[in-house]
């Protein structure tokens, strides 16, 4: 008995140790920031390899996402001859929810992993120690440049997967369906917030991008110097992603749609 | 344990694998902190130094890693420039001619474009050493330099060493366990086991050391006071205890 206790124990400190770590670890990242943005051409590099290398998979998954919710949107408003609501349903559902989660859950699993090991892996073919022998901290090249551009990546891909998906839903929809092009429109333009939907939306994947990069960056620099380590290291950034971004949109929706 | 770097000189730590012969260089360099003692380079208190301080003293450093730690995202004359372009104002046909001078040096010019993992093992530890003296440092630290390098490369870093160290006017240190190889270069050598001492001195007054163990080790034989099996229960009771 007394052994479970002790197990329980050790690992909860072990949780909180590293707890610890990820906030100590996320303050000094911070600090460098400033420094990364100005470095302007290895913040380019990252853009390019967070966002614009991520597109292919998000254009492609908001294409078939959006086309599904055309098909499920319709099936379920033509019982109630509100077909015309198609527009709003599926720029509502992308906008408000599955654009910022799906694109974090996607950037997670091919940037985000890409990260860890790529961090992971410069630890162990001794990078980083390098780096700073020759006096450069390794947060202000290597981890604050992949943060900024996740963060900035986010959004810009939120919005790339909402409007592919709209397109999807309106291929669908409309051209398949028979749904009325106007109506598909107008309403969508009717019922769409600017600040209440489109704003929050974006609010929603700025959080996921600080939330998902951080986990990425974290567990590449935490990571265990060996092969194992590194393999470790890049399911958890999948795993704890996954989870970060679920909770954090659960909790993000109660504040800003929770009352209505 | 109290060891003493000469300036100007190849100081070479020696010993056994796993007796801290790295992490003797990690605290020099201030990667790790003492637990106890103190750590002086040039007059200064590496474990009480600041980090804007430490990165100052680390300009005057340099250090080869065991793997050459290329950096993979960068071609050879991208990994000699890096140092320039982060620490100097230089402009770039400076830092050019700096860096074909320091490729030159190892003999690697003509290599300049190629990426890390287009090098052999000694081809990276040339490039990395190239990179480890663009600024000039005071001092170098070599990390295992030989090992699982062939006769002809280590040869090669042998010549390296001694001359970038008498031309430059460097304080070298070289952690190793290649007894013959350091004992050619060195001008003095520390053999450390079980985190002290065990014997120092020029190579030759190693070679000529009466104790038993310096001997095992130099001479690499296989019995004496460094046992070769690690404590363990006697073989026959080991091998009897599942019949018991």
């Amino acid at each position: 008995m007394m052994g479970v206790f002790q197990r329980l124990g050790q690992w909860a400190l072990g949780m909180f140790q590293r707890l610890g770590r990820g906030h100590l670890f996320l303050l000094r990242v911070l600090s460098q920031v400033p420094m990364a943005v100005l470095d302007f051409r290895l913040l380019v590099q990252q853009l390019y390899f967070v966002g614009v290398l991520s597109l292919m998979i998000i254009a492609v998954s908001a294409l078939a996402v959006g086309m599904v919710l055309g098909l499920q949107g319709y099936n379920t408003l033509v019982d109630f001859g509100a077909e015309a609501s198609l527009g709003p349903m599926v720029a509502l559902s992308l906008v408000r929810e599955l654009g910022p989660v799906l694109t974090a859950l996607l950037v997670a699993g091919r940037a985000g992993s890409a990260l860890t090991a790529e961090i992971g892996l410069m630890r162990v073919t001794e990078q980083l120690p390098s780096m700073e022998m020759m006096a450069v901290d390794p947060f202000r090249r290597v981890i604050a440049p992949r943060f900024v551009a996740g963060v900035l990546s986010m959004p810009l891909l939120a919005a790339v997967f909402s409007a592919v998906g709209i397109l999807g839903g309106y291929f669908v929809g409309v051209g398949l369906l028979g749904v009325d092009t106007g109506a598909f429109w107008s309403q969508m333009q009717a019922k769409v917030g600017f600040e209440e939907d489109i704003i929050n939306g974006v609010v929603k994947s700025i959080v996921f991008g600080v939330a998902v990069t951080w986990i990425a960056v974290f567990e590449g620099y935490d990571a265990a110097p060996t092969t194992e380590g590194v393999s470790r290291a890049t399911t958890r950034t999948v795993v704890h992603s996954a989870f970060a971004v679920l909770g954090l949109d659960f909790i993000l929706t109660a504040l800003m749609f929770g009352g209505n | 344990m109290d060891l003493d770097i000469p300036r100007g000189k190849i100081t070479a730590i020696m010993g056994p694998s796993g007796t801290g012969k790295t992490t003797a260089l990690n605290l020099i360099g201030g990667q790790i902190y003492p637990s106890a003692g103190d750590v002086l380079v040039d007059g200064l208190s590496v474990p009480r130094l600041r980090r804007r301080e430490l990165f100052a003293l680390r300009k005057r450093m340099g250090m080869l890693f065991q793997s050459g730690a290329l950096f993979s995202d960068l071609n050879v004359y991208d990994n000699v420039a890096f140092p320039l372009r982060e620490h100097t104002d230089l402009p770039e046909p400076m830092i050019r001619d700096l860096v074909l001078m320091k490729l030159e040096a190892v003999g690697l010019r003509g290599a300049r474009e190629l990426r890390p993992n287009q090098l052999s093992g000694g081809m990276s530890r040339r490039v990395a050493l190239a990179r480890a003296i663009a600024l000039d440092p005071m001092m170098m630290m070599y990390d295992e330099p030989f090992t699982g390098q062939d006769p002809i490369t280590v040869g090669v870093l042998m010549k390296l060493i001694r001359q970038l160290n008498d031309s430059l006017g460097m304080t070298s240190i070289i952690v190793s366990h290649d007894v013959q190889e350091v004992c050619a270069i060195s001008d003095y050598i520390y053999l450390i086991a079980d985190g002290q001492v065990m014997a120092s001195g020029t190579p030759d007054e190693l070679g000529r050391d009466a104790s038993e163990w310096v001997q095992q080790f130099m001479q690499g034989k296989p019995d004496g006071p460094a046992a070769f099996h690690f404590p363990a229960e006697d073989i026959a009771l080991d091998l009897l205890g599942e019949a018991r």
